[in-house]
């Protein structure tokens, strides 16, 4: 008999249908995966089960707990069952804890909310509760406050605070989503580790089939509020019955056709470069100690050649990127692009600049929402001695709209019109227009969803293919750069430990940081290509 | 934390310093004497004389600086050239009107605020939070010198509960100079509370909306505990910086409200000194002034500290 079970749900927020009789059931000791695009309805089933929902939303259908209704439950009922029969781990580890609170008082909170145990008690268990997901109390007291910790340990701290009472359902919201690979895997691990110890049954939400098939016993495929496809994780994924899920599959593994790489000559030159931060002075009227972000990194991108840059975050990476940009001043060290350098005699030089575009990884904070897209678009003419004015301006906008598979048209909307995709395809836009030589690519598809990644990640291959464009490719996810470069540098704490062409480096990695981060990623299945004959939709 | 501290302190020690300069350099340096200036355009030069060298302006510049500083420091701010009395003790004599005013109108706009912005924010939207900033609208819009006047006309005139105007001094009793106070000091707090409860408002609703009161809501918090435990403190940072200038405010700014209730205050001081042309009142009532508002951000800024501990560990 199922822990957890969902007959029918349908939910509409102020008359706007969300979910569609959507069932699901979960066992004890199991881990089930929701998975599909934004707005397919997957965290809005978690909020329903929480009993959370926004207000203003009409429910129909059961959700049984434990042979109680949950959505026929009073708002007491619903606060004395959250935290200690079900607990939630949420995606944003960095803004989910209170930042004035110690992360003892808050994992307390949990216990004392709930009259479980005595104070004392309860601060005991909490240390014990925080040595169980990995923060043991001598390192980590309970004095520490959230901001003292990384994310990866924030998420440490949810999930303590989530599990502190043993409850019998934990609901994780994308947990890892934000996290780095390494990270990732060690939460992953803590939670399937929990859920085996406690005999939980978890209800685990996210969009990457990877995780999933490493995760999950039973899988839902949800889309438009639906589940499309549902069973054991090996069975749906071996059989994907449903179109939706093999498209979902295929765009998680999909590989961009970059054609062969024109490369010749070098076209960005890094040589010997540092960049050095200053910390906070340790006393008064001390020297301020410096740290050395980037320690003197050297390496050449050649025309037409498609780099990516990996690592975790706080690697250096942005702070390279941003220095390539000669958006701040380095410490030692040239950067030249087609021989000019970037930064000149204390300012960015203007006629590298105009050589090079940034497209960002945020599609929706990248974007002034008050002004059109003819205008966002163009906004590098600036960069131009002589912009285009006039039918050449309109012209110039058209091509790059079309460039990126959009309408001339488009030029007169604004920006809230459009999805997360268009959106970052008018970034591309953007950076074309002023026909740059080199794009940089600053975890341009990380926000984006699997099937919307593949098509940017297609349009991408193909403007460097037409455009002879050359790209540094930013990013902390490997298969994603795997799927888009013909060369990866690694890098880790400042340096580039390993640089070398893409297949090569994936087949064989040399560095062990490398191998780490290798291992860490979550795996997709290697199931054989999907069935032979198309099979009915369910 | 101590390092945050010495930091406010030096920063402290340097406006302080700077303001004593601009403040010198615009009433001493400026061109034009201060004596003839004093005395207007038909003094005769020989009053003008002895005036200089009672102001000390035959000597330099620098030793005039040094001695008004250190003047200051040890309590003497010199003579008032109208009354011929230590201007300590005029300042002293204002302090005791004004200080308890300003602090009485803070303690009323606060204890009003509060309530009622944590009320608007917990009901957003509904009724109860549309009467709210309705409410506040009104006291932002109007004048607090017609809120006086209203208050004279209903509680002074019709009701006779207080009195118009005045101030009997606390040699009466604690109670006697509290309730002179009370109708200037709503008079002053009702749109200082306006403005408040705003802050307050919004500030708690920007916090209702972060991941960490859904994180407090899946702890099993109710949406009232949520907001007590984990909005209130967060929201308390833009809440401070307004206390802080409101106080600033209060302390000088209480100019008309004195003149309604005829209260012997500061901002009567510093406005006929103006018109008198006393110009060793007028610089020391603003030195003191601005050393009032920087002790007040300083005590702001450990109240910072104290909510929020990022603040302690940056620099």
């Amino acid at each position: 008999m199922s822990l957890l079970s969902i007959e029918n749900l349908s939910l509409a927020i102020h008359g706007a249908p969300i979910l569609h009789g959507v069932t699901l059931e979960i066992a004890e000791g199991q881990i089930t995966a929701l998975t599909g695009e934004s707005g397919s309805g997957k965290s809005m089933t978690a909020f329903a089960t929480m009993g959370l929902l926004p207000k203003g939303t009409t429910t129909a259908g059961a959700i049984t707990f434990d042979g109680t209704d949950l959505l026929t439950q009073s708002e007491p009922q619903m606060c004395d069952l959250r935290g200690r029969e079900i607990g939630m781990v949420f995606q944003e580890p960095m803004t989910a804890l209170n930042p004035v609170q110690t992360i003892g008082a808050q994992v307390m909170e949990t216990i004392l909310i709930h009259k479980a145990m005595a104070p004392e008690r309860a601060e005991e268990r909490a240390r014990e509760v925080l040595d169980r997901v990995g923060l043991p109390p001598d390192r980590y007291p309970l004095s520490r406050y959230p901001h003292e910790l990384s994310g990866g340990q924030r998420q440490r701290v949810v999930i303590a605070m989530a599990i502190a009472l043993r409850p019998r359902l934990l609901i994780a919201d994308e947990p890892t989503t934000a996290l780095d690979v390494t990270t990732q895997a060690q939460i992953l691990n803590l939670l399937k580790r929990l859920v085996k110890e406690d005999g939980m049954a978890m209800m685990m939400i996210t969009h990457d089939l990877a995780v999933v098939s490493d995760m999950a016993d039973t899988l839902n495929v949800m889309r438009h509020g639906e589940t499309v496809e549902a069973g054991p994780t090996a069975q749906v994924l071996h059989e994907m019955r449903h179109p939706y899920t093999r498209d979902l599959f295929e765009a998680s593994r999909h590989q961009a056709n970059l054609g062969a790489a024109k490369a010749n000559a070098p076209l960005l030159s890094v040589q010997n470069v540092s960049r050095d931060y200053p910390l906070p002075r340790s006393s008064l009227f001390g020297a301020r100690p410096m740290f050395r972000a980037v320690k003197n990194v050297s390496f050449d991108i050649k025309r037409g050649e498609r780099v990516g840059l990996v690592g975790e975050s706080g690697c250096g990476k942005s702070t390279l990127t941003r220095a390539i940009l000669g958006l701040e001043p380095i410490q030692g060290g040239q950067i030249t692009l087609d021989g000019d350098p970037v930064w000149q005699n204390g300012h960015p030089n203007l006629t590298v600049r105009r050589k090079m575009q940034v497209v960002f990884q945020d599609p929706y904070g990248s974007f002034n929402p008050r002004h059109r897209v003819a205008r966002l678009i163009t906004e590098p003419f600036h960069l131009l001695s002589d912009p285009p004015k006039g039918p050449a301006r309109d012209t110039a906008i058209a091509e790059a709209l079309t460039a990126v598979g959009l309408k001339p048209e488009d030029a007169d909307r604004h920006i809230h019109a459009f999805s997360g995709g268009q959106r970052q395809r008018i970034a591309i836009a953007r950076a074309l227009i002023i026909k740059p030589d080199l794009i940089v690519f600053d975890e341009a598809v990380s926000a984006l969803d699997v099937r919307v990644r593949a098509q940017i990640l297609d349009l991408m291959a193909d403007l460097s293919r037409t455009h002879g464009l050359t790209y540094l490719f930013i990013s902390h996810d490997l298969s994603v750069v795997r799927s888009i470069t013909d060369r990866v540098m690694v890098m880790r704490a400042g340096e580039i430990v390993e640089d070398r062409p893409t297949a090569e480096l994936f087949a064989a990695p040399d560095h062990p940081y490398t191998r780490d981060l290798m291992n860490a990623a979550p795996q997709l299945p290697d199931f054989p290509e999907a069935q032979d004959a198309p099979h009915p939709a369910l | 934390m101590l390092g945050y501290i010495v930091k406010r302190l030096i920063s402290l020690a340097i406006s302080l310093f700077v303001a004593s300069m601009v403040i010198f350099g615009v009433v001493e340096v400026a061109p034009g004497d201060p004596a003839s200036f004093m005395l207007g355009i038909n003094a005769q030069p020989d009053t003008v004389a002895a005036l200089r060298s009672e102001l000390g302006l035959d000597q330099s510049k620098l030793d005039r600086y040094l001695s008004w500083v250190s003047g200051m420091l040890t309590g003497d701010f010199g003579t008032s050239y109208t009354y011929r009395t230590p201007v300590a003790q005029m300042i002293a004599d204002r302090m005791w009107v004004s200080l308890p005013l300003a602090l009485y109108a803070l303690t009323l706009s606060t204890l009003i605020a509060f309530p009622a912005g944590i009320f608007a924010a917990a009901r957003r939207g509904g009724p109860g939070d549309l009467a709210v900033t309705g409410a506040t609208q009104l006291g932002v819009a109007v004048p607090n010198f017609w809120f006086a006047m209203m208050l004279v006309l209903i509680f002074a005139i019709q009701l006779r509960w207080f009195s118009a105007g005045g101030f009997p001094g606390w040699d009466g009793g604690f109670w006697a100079g509290m309730k002179a106070l009370t109708l200037p000091a709503i008079a002053l707090a009702l749109p200082q509370a306006a403005i408040l409860t705003r802050v307050m408002r919004s500030s708690l609703l920007d916090i209702l909306g972060e991941d960490f009161m859904r994180t407090a809501r899946a702890k099993g918090l109710s949406s009232r505990q949520a907001l007590w435990r984990h909005g209130l403190r967060n929201a308390l940072i833009p809440v401070l910086t307004i206390v802080g200038l409101q106080f600033a405010f209060l302390l000088a700014g209480a100019i008309i409200i004195e003149q309604v209730f005829f209260l012997p205050g500061l901002g009567r001081l510093i406005f006929q000194a103006i018109t008198q042309r006393d110009l060793i009142v007028v610089e020391s009532v603003v030195m003191l002034l601005v050393f009032a508002v920087i002790m007040v951000n300083f005590l702001v800024d450990l109240t910072y500290a104290a909510v929020d501990p990022r603040l302690r560990t940056r620099v």
